[in-house]
């Protein structure tokens, strides 16, 4: 059994925090820059490189990427093998506050959803573990703005629905929320499990690298056909019209039950931020 | 068409801008998101004067990050709109003449606007390292314990916005994507 001081995880939310804000991943580079190539339209040339411009300042200077600095989404794949020493909620919630006060960050959460009082530091984390073999912890910060999370949907299909509801109901809610998450989107679907799992696994699909697909083939073609569709939208770069509408669309499936199909989806904005680590 | 405008902007600057337009703007724009739009018409309510006067002013929907130290102020990109439109046609009656934001906006936003003479840009979403750059001071007017939704007053130089909806009620959103279909086919 290792263990594992609380205090450690501490370090890395925080340090996870701050680098997730500033850095976008490389896979999300590539991805905008490609579209950016195969992009005709010229208002939506101009936006792709605008916002190429902003990425790459704010990892040269060091500051936010975005305003929104999200609510911090925290996975952790927890060993077996590991005790931690320490209180393992408080612990993460900790490096949450000192990354957001550290790293200049906003504090964007309120304690009650309804009297509205922000917390002052970012906390509540929203934490989620999977407890898995070995002995290591890997932990994933993902800051969600809420522009995207807001268009986000969940819907209990029938299982006669089938494929063509999980395409109408994905590529209607890309339709509908238009330019308001500011695409080009990712878009992760999570389909099957319960109403909650299956939201769940649509969050989780947004931490999938950008250029990969879903490890079975059936669902790697429902990908693609999904971000065909969406890209067929002519929605464009901020909604100001063009093919780059969504730069992925990553499915995650779970077993479910007799007389479900539910689907939900995860919508992220260009700046899909993730970082990791493994303690 | 391209416009380099200094603000205030009065009923005849507004006028000329069509959807699809790209401006630069130059001078003072205030920042209100949810909490303070709130405020406003809280005070609007008990017959209170508001921080700054709407009369031929521009709303920036930002809620900024903090500024490190020696920054002026931290990323500052546009938050969506539609959150503000119950209260954006009380501040367009009032003489709001421009409102900087992303998204779409609700029919009675545009009628008002229609009304007002007004217009709605966009600003790039996500883009708020960049943004921030066209930012030459901030000061914190109103509504200091909202933090990141506090009032500032920005004074900015050159900040690009787009046309999206006009004050005849045009709407980029509509145009562009209709237009990019065409050229499609």
């Amino acid at each position: 059994m290792r263990i594992v001081k609380a205090a450690l995880l501490t370090e890395a939310v925080k340090r996870l925090c701050i680098g997730a804000n500033r850095n976008l991943p490389p896979d999300v580079r590539e991805c905008i820059r490609n579209f950016r190539l195969k992009e005709t339209w010229p208002v939506a040339q101009d936006v792709l490189d605008k916002i190429i411009g902003n990425f790459e300042l704010a990892g040269e200077k060091q500051v936010p990427i975005c305003q929104d600095t999200g609510m911090a989404c925290v996975f952790l794949e927890l060993g077996s093998d590991v005790h931690i020493e320490g209180d393992l909620n408080a612990a993460i919630n900790e490096g949450v506050r000192q990354g957001y006060q550290e790293g200049y960050l906003r504090k964007s959460v309120v304690g009650d959803p309804l009297k509205r009082i922000n917390t002052g530091d970012n906390t509540p984390a929203m934490i989620s573990i999977d407890f898995v073999n070995g002995d290591s912890i890997t932990i994933t910060v993902a800051p969600k703005g809420f522009g995207s999370e807001n268009m986000s949907r969940i819907k209990m299909l029938r299982p006669s629905d089938g494929v063509e509801g999980v395409i109408d109901f994905v590529v209607s809610a890309v339709e509908e929320a238009g330019p308001n998450p500011c695409p080009p989107i990712v878009a992760g679907v999570g389909i099957g499990g319960t109403f909650d799992k299956a939201a769940l696994i649509a969050k989780k699909a947004l931490l999938r690298p950008l250029g990969t697909h879903n490890a079975d083939p059936y669902y790697a073609d429902l990908e693609n056909k999904l971000l065909e569709k969406i890209n067929a939208l002519g929605i464009g770069p901020q909604g100001f019209g063009g093919y780059t509408t969504a730069l992925s669309v990553a499915v995650e499936t779970l077993p479910t039950h007799i007389a479900g199909l539910p689907c939900a989806v995860n919508i992220n904005c260009h700046v899909c931020r993730h970082a990791r680590e493994i303690l | 068409m391209e416009y380099h405008i200094e603000l205030p902007l009065t009923r005849e600057k507004a006028a000329p801008l069509k959807a699809g337009d790209r401006v630069y703007l130059n001078g003072i724009i205030y920042t209100a998101r949810d909490a303070a739009h709130q405020r406003l018409a809280a005070l609007l309510d008990r017959g209170e004067p508001l921080p700054f006067s709407p009369e031929d002013s521009v709303i920036y929907y930002v809620g900024p990050t903090p500024a490190a130290p020696g920054a002026i102020i931290g990323s500052a990109g546009p938050t969506t709109s539609y959150r503000m439109d119950a209260y954006a046609p009380r501040l367009l009656s009032l003489g709001l003449r421009g409102m900087i934001g992303k998204g779409k906006r609700s029919k009675e936003v545009i009628d008002a606007m229609q009304n007002a003479g007004a217009v709605y840009f966009g600003a790039i979403g996500g883009a708020g390292a960049l943004l921030a750059q066209c930012i030459l001071e901030a000061e914190l007017i109103a509504f200091e314990d909202l933090g990141a939704e506090a009032i500032r007053r920005l004074t900015v130089k050159d900040f690009p916005v787009v046309v999206v909806i006009d004050s005849g009620g045009n709407n980029l959103y509509e145009q562009g994507r209709r237009s990019y279909l065409l050229h499609r086919l």
